[in-house]
């Protein structure tokens, strides 16, 4: 321990790979960071974080290292949780354009609700990499609704290099309504509407076991699995956008008192933010919508989480598809901040934006205070950055998940050291591996 | 249909062009009249001539400000003039102040030449993205030399506006898509609100001419052909060929297509090539000099790192994103030290957005693509990094002569940031184009409002 006081921030990379050699990898402390628990709260200077078998013993201010851990004094830097991507396709599909490496989309077949993305999940995707070498060590991951309003169940994953990705399958149920759920209805959000409570209502006499089944339009399966939802076992996320469609889906909870509402999408959150608060429903939005992308988007605005938040509505950026990948989330939270300057717009403060994209997340995934938060008994995920972690300059240095030291490379970082130079003068690229 | 996806996005695109074309003779109303606006008329020798002429503007020293000139110069405590819509000087903390000049304090600060983005396609695939709107591929041969970009932009598109105040975006070349190998002739835009697409023409720009490279027009002409590589291939050679013997006729006989094809050929017209893969790129690079024209930028080049070496030489820019990656096979070996590696070879890089959310922070990808590089060892200075996104795309549109770098005599295009532009943290405070004050941040009627938008929900927001 000793020995680990004198090392210097420019050996600091060097130690690192030798604690993840070392047997004890799990037990960890890092000294003099700027520590962000991920709460909102702003960063602390000058603090310490402990990680004993794989969690968090503790983080902040006036932390004192237990004597059988060795720690590092990481000379300012930063160290976050690792962060949680609320909704995304990471570890399911290869090439998004070839179709069967692709299982973002539920598919055309018979079954919609009962849709189980868990055994689709890829441990080994290169997605899943870039996503913990971006810091990202928990994510919310589902499929596009296809065949019917219901995109099925989604599910909790971490993105350890290690075969064991999904942290709870089944986590939650996934609708579509305004727009999109108008067309998978047949044309109309009039028929949208019908679907859904019809769904409802044979999930619920399934559960009854009152259930006809020649008499339905869910299949056994889809009635099954939305048993869980209109019982409140399982969260369902609403994807919405416009104002009104936003109040008709904070309204169903008195035909079906027991929906656990998720909002995702709430363009137009802004305008009912007051509504949303009320009803105590939590929000994952895009951070930076700010174009009438089609009707029901006419009110996006940038200021649009910033003005829930200010409303008291609990709001997860997130929301990551195609060819964006998980770790932009610190870029859309980095630009909620840079809204403080803009005079008219309404921003967040740097903790407020982080917790956006840690702890609020991981609490809609239903990991509240396991993941996204360094406090006692979360997950032992750690990043340390080389910089403000919301800051488009800044990557992470080092990953930990469960405590656990992470690899960091991936097919790209490969290509980058066969191309560092183009010399093929004594072998071709192919040969420098 | 909050968000798709974007591989989903771009499919459903190129089917509802494909499907829109296909009842085009329903199409609405024409044009709108350019003869009574502007300083220039148009005339047979030049169809749909700019009428675009710069707004007023004062006489302005922006003092106190970090200045990057984009031509990779960097003035601490700069002061820069301008007045009559071009740039009077540019200089230190003591460069004198003529009189009548209103002062603008910009300590703390930063000045950029305006923000130009090589490839958009604003106003030809406008917000809202309904079918209705969709006029960015005429998906109805593999090639379409004949149509021009410009004849499908909706100058009321809210995007335009949305690049102006968070991207600083003064000047934007409009593209077709790429579901054709020849996609047709692309327009050049001042960023500025106009009743028309002739009124924000940019004065003099050159046209430039899209070519697609690889999976796009494969997969849109699948069924009838081509649907292959070498497929591409043999239609783009057989065109130029036929194109050459156009062009060393009388061209007495008006042909549209062959027009466009002999301009690139005459060296007037600006190929931008949308290719990724290197090994295709370099393909195209022998197609061209076998046709006889030269390629001005390959667009997406997602493996020009590859092949730093043949840019360099070939003398072509590299117009790519930071790091979007994945969502296609030609894709795939795309990596965040791309512009890095481009730029230590030596040839020229551009920072594109080809979104019209992207083209609100083209300063942010520049900067991830700056600092991914940097992580690897190859430290760019940040006045270097900026030039990225002004004058080597004003070069690669054949309109560095009047824009992209702040010079005496250029026209007065800039961007005052409260911050640095290739910080996260920062936004446009205030945008100039030719001197004209056309966004300001603390004047919520300095904002521009498309028809679109009026009496709509959000209607003026900061957005």
């Amino acid at each position: 321990m000793n020995i680990a006081r004198t090392f210097t921030a420019t050996l600091f990379a060097g130690l690192l790979a030798s604690t993840a050699a070392s047997a004890n990898a799990q037990d960890l402390a890092f000294t003099n960071a700027t520590v962000v628990i991920g709460d909102g709260s702003e960063p602390i200077s000058g603090g310490t974080v402990v990680v004993r078998g794989g969690k968090v013993v503790a983080a902040g201010a006036n932390v004192t290292v237990p004597a059988d851990i060795p720690y590092t004094d990481v000379a300012g830097r930063w160290i976050t949780p690792g962060l949680v991507v609320a909704l995304t396709d990471v570890g399911i599909y290869d090439v998004g354009a070839v179709s069967g490496s692709n299982d973002t989309s539920g598919g055309s077949g018979p079954f919609n609700a009962a849709l189980d993305i868990a055994p689709a999940i890829n441990p080994e995707a290169q997605q899943m990499k870039l996503a913990r070498a971006g810091g990202v060590t928990r994510a919310s991951v589902v499929t596009n609704a296809r065949g019917s309003i219901f995109a099925g169940q989604g599910a909790v994953v971490d993105t350890g290099a290690d075969p064991d990705a999904v942290m709870k399958a089944r986590a939650f149920q996934y609708v579509e309504l305004g727009e999109g759920g108008a067309r998978l209805a047949g044309g109309s959000r009039v028929a949208a509407h019908v679907y859904l409570r019809n769904a409802m209502r044979e999930a619920r006499a399934f559960a009854a076991g009152t259930w006809e089944g020649e008499e339905a339009m869910l299949t056994r399966a889809d009635a099954a699995a939305l048993g869980a939802v209109v019982s409140g076992k399982q969260r369902l996320y609403v994807e919405v956008e416009r104002a009104s469609d936003i109040r008709i889906v904070l309204g169903l909870g008195r035909e079906f008192p027991k929906l656990d509402i998720v909002l995702v999408g709430a363009s137009e959150g802004w305008m009912v933010a007051n509504d949303i608060a009320a009803a105590g429903v939590p929000v994952i939005a895009d951070a930076l919508d700010d174009l009438p992308q089609n009707f029901e988007q006419l009110g996006a605005t940038q200021s649009n989480v910033g003005r829930m938040v200010d409303a008291g509505v609990e709001v997860s950026i997130g929301r990551i598809f195609g060819e964006e990948i998980p770790a932009y989330v610190t870029q859309y939270a980095g630009n909620l901040v840079a809204l403080n300057n803009v005079p008219g717009a309404t921003g967040l403060t740097w903790g407020e934006a982080f917790a956006t994209i840690s702890s609020v997340p991981a609490k809609i995934s239903g990991i509240g205070g396991k993941a996204g938060v360094l406090k006692a008994g979360a997950v032992g995920d750690i990043v340390i950055w080389d910089g403000d972690p919301l800051e488009v300059s800044t990557a992470p240095v080092s990953v930990y998940i469960d405590g656990v030291k992470q690899p960091l490379d991936s097919h790209q970082s490969r290509l980058r050291e066969r191309y560092r130079d183009l010399d093929e003068s004594d072998l071709p690229k192919a040969y420098d591996w | 249909m909050g968000k798709l996806p974007m591989h989903y996005r771009a499919l459903l695109t190129l089917g509802s062009a494909a499907a829109l074309a296909a009842c085009s003779a329903t199409g609405g109303a024409g044009p709108a009249s350019a003869s009574d606006e502007g300083t220039e008329t148009a005339s047979p020798a030049v169809p749909f001539a700019s009428t675009y002429s710069a707004y007023p503007g004062a006489p302005t020293a922006l003092v106190g400000a970090t200045v990057f000139d984009g031509a990779g110069n960097r003035i601490d405590n700069g002061t820069v003039l301008f007045a009559d819509g071009k740039v009077v000087e540019v200089g230190g903390a003591s460069l004198a102040i003529p009189d009548g000049y209103t002062r603008i304090d910009g300590t703390g600060k930063y000045v950029t030449p305006g923000i130009i983005d090589i490839h958009s396609h604003l106003g030809d695939y406008p917000t809202p993205s309904v079918a209705a709107h969709a006029d960015g591929n005429e998906a109805t041969s593999p090639t379409t030399p004949e149509v021009w970009a410009e004849h499908s932009v909706w100058p009321q598109d809210p995007g335009f506006s949305r690049a102006l105040a968070n991207g600083g975006v003064t000047s934007l070349q409009i593209l077709p898509g790429s579901a054709n190998l020849m996609g047709g002739r692309s327009v050049t835009l001042k960023n500025v609100p106009s009743r028309t697409v002739q009124g924000m023409k940019f004065p003099g720009a050159p046209y430039g001419f899209k070519m697609a490279c690889g999976e796009n027009p494969k997969r849109v002409y699948s069924s009838r052909g081509p649907s292959t590589r070498m497929g591409n291939f043999a239609v783009n050679r057989q065109t130029w060929a036929d194109a050459k013997e156009y062009a060393d006729g009388d061209r007495e006989n008006r042909n549209l297509a062959k027009e466009t094809l002999a301009g690139v050929l005459d060296g007037d017209i600006l190929v931008h090539n949308h290719c990724y893969r290197a090994d295709e790129m370099a393909q195209v690079l022998d197609m061209a000099k076998e046709a006889g024209y030269k390629v001005t930028a390959f667009h997406h080049a997602v493996e020009s790192y590859k092949i730093g070496d043949l840019l360099r030489e070939a003398d072509v820019c590299s117009a790519i994103w930071a790091d979007w990656w994945g969502f296609k096979m030609e894709a795939y070996d795309g990596i965040p030290e791309n512009a890095a590696l481009i730029h230590q070879a030596g040839a020229c890089v551009i920072v594109h957005s080809d979104s019209a959310n992207g083209i609100q922070r083209l300063n942010q990808e520049a900067a991830k693509a700056q600092a991914s590089g940097a992580r690897m060892g190859i430290n760019i200075a940040d006045a270097e990094v900026i030039r990225w996104l002004t004058l080597n795309p004003a070069k690669a549109m054949g309109i560095d002569g009047q824009t992209g770098s702040l010079e005496a005599g250029k026209m007065a295009d800039m961007v005052l940031w409260n911050g640095d532009p290739l910080s996260v943290y920062s936004r446009p405070e205030k945008v100039w184009v030719d001197g004209a004050m056309l966004f300001d941040s603390s004047d919520s009627k300095r904002r521009p409002v498309s028809d679109f938008e009026l009496g709509q929900p959000g209607e003026g927001d900061v957005k």
